[in-house]
């Protein structure tokens, strides 16, 4: 069965991300990712060069990470369930936390850098970029299961 | 860049686009690292239709934006695709990535939305996101060092 919990809610939700990313794009002609905040973020604590270079866009992705945050609430908290907390376990939470933000920055970008903004702009980058981490993902997800990690 | 601040709707619109953004991560799902490592295991393939909904409204956007060879109206820039230059480093961060993804179940965009689905566990993974971001800039800053030094002598 390839959707056991259906598929409607999927394809919603994917569509208005991709609204999301267009109300952006067609106001400002930026292809917002989701992970450079973290680096432009940072650009407020050290004055690491790495990290400088992206303040001239930090203050903007601030706003729209706690967007994110405030509109996944809104939905959550009034059509959805209401508060929902994951049983993953901390360490896996963490530890993964700190391959994403070493992977995502190096590499160029993520989900929604490569996967969204990336491949809807037809980058091959970004297509060899969304085919190497989801197979990997998948390889370590089924591994991490294999051993009884769960969950 | 910073100049983009100027237009007094700059914010406002970028705002505008985080929340819906965000409200779709929520009804996706994706905000919970249980759907997406089900996901990973072969177990729900909603995924898919997430990503590749977000990706073709966002392909016919860009597509017919610069189609129109315009320019944004609160930036004044032209309509462009999101072009990165490949190199070793797209192949060895997207693996690394893929690791962690794998993982926890979490990535960037999906984590801020999973934090405002009021799940506190996920600042777990958001401040390992936050040090490997500052770990690589580290690292590559050593490397650039180290490089310098080499030419140098």
């Amino acid at each position: 069965m390839l959707f056991p919990n259906g598929w409607l809610p999927y394809l919603v939700g994917g569509v208005l991300i991709g609204l999301g990313t267009a109300i952006i794009y067609l106001t400002t002609a930026i292809p917002a990712g989701a992970s450079t905040f973290l680096e432009s973020t940072l650009s407020y604590a050290s004055d690491r060069p790495r990290f400088q270079k992206y303040r001239g866009s930090r203050d903007w992705r601030v706003v729209f990470s706690v967007a994110i945050v405030l509109g996944a609430a809104a939905y959550a908290f009034t059509f959805g369930d209401g508060p929902w907390t994951t049983d993953v376990q901390p360490w896996r939470l963490a530890a993964g936390g700190l391959l994403v933000g070493v992977g995502t920055r190096l590499g160029k970008g993520c989900t929604s850098g490569h996967g969204v903004c990336g491949i809807g702009s037809g980058s091959r980058t970004s297509l060899v970029g969304v085919a190497t981490f989801v197979a990997v993902a998948i390889g370590t997800a089924q591994l991490v299961a294999a051993l009884g990690v769960s969950p | 860049m910073s100049d983009h601040d100027q237009h007094p709707l700059f914010l406002p619109a970028v705002f505008v686009g985080g929340l819906v953004f965000g409200v779709g991560l929520a009804v996706s799902r994706m905000a919970r690292p249980e759907v997406v490592l089900d996901f990973l295991q072969f177990e729900d393939f909603g995924l898919l239709l997430v990503m590749g909904g977000a990706a073709t409204v966002t392909a016919a956007t860009v597509t017919l934006a610069v189609k129109s060879g315009g320019t944004a109206p609160l930036t004044g820039r032209p309509y462009g695709r999101r072009l990165k230059e490949f190199d070793s480093n797209v192949l060895l961060g997207g693996g690394v990535f893929g690791i962690g993804w794998g993982l926890s179940g979490i990535c960037p965009g999906a984590a801020y939305a999973s934090l405002g689905v009021g799940n506190l566990p996920i600042l777990w993974a958001i401040a390992g996101m936050f040090a490997g971001a500052y770990l690589q800039g580290w690292l590559r800053d050593a490397v650039r060092a180290a490089d310098a030094t080499e030419v140098g002598a």
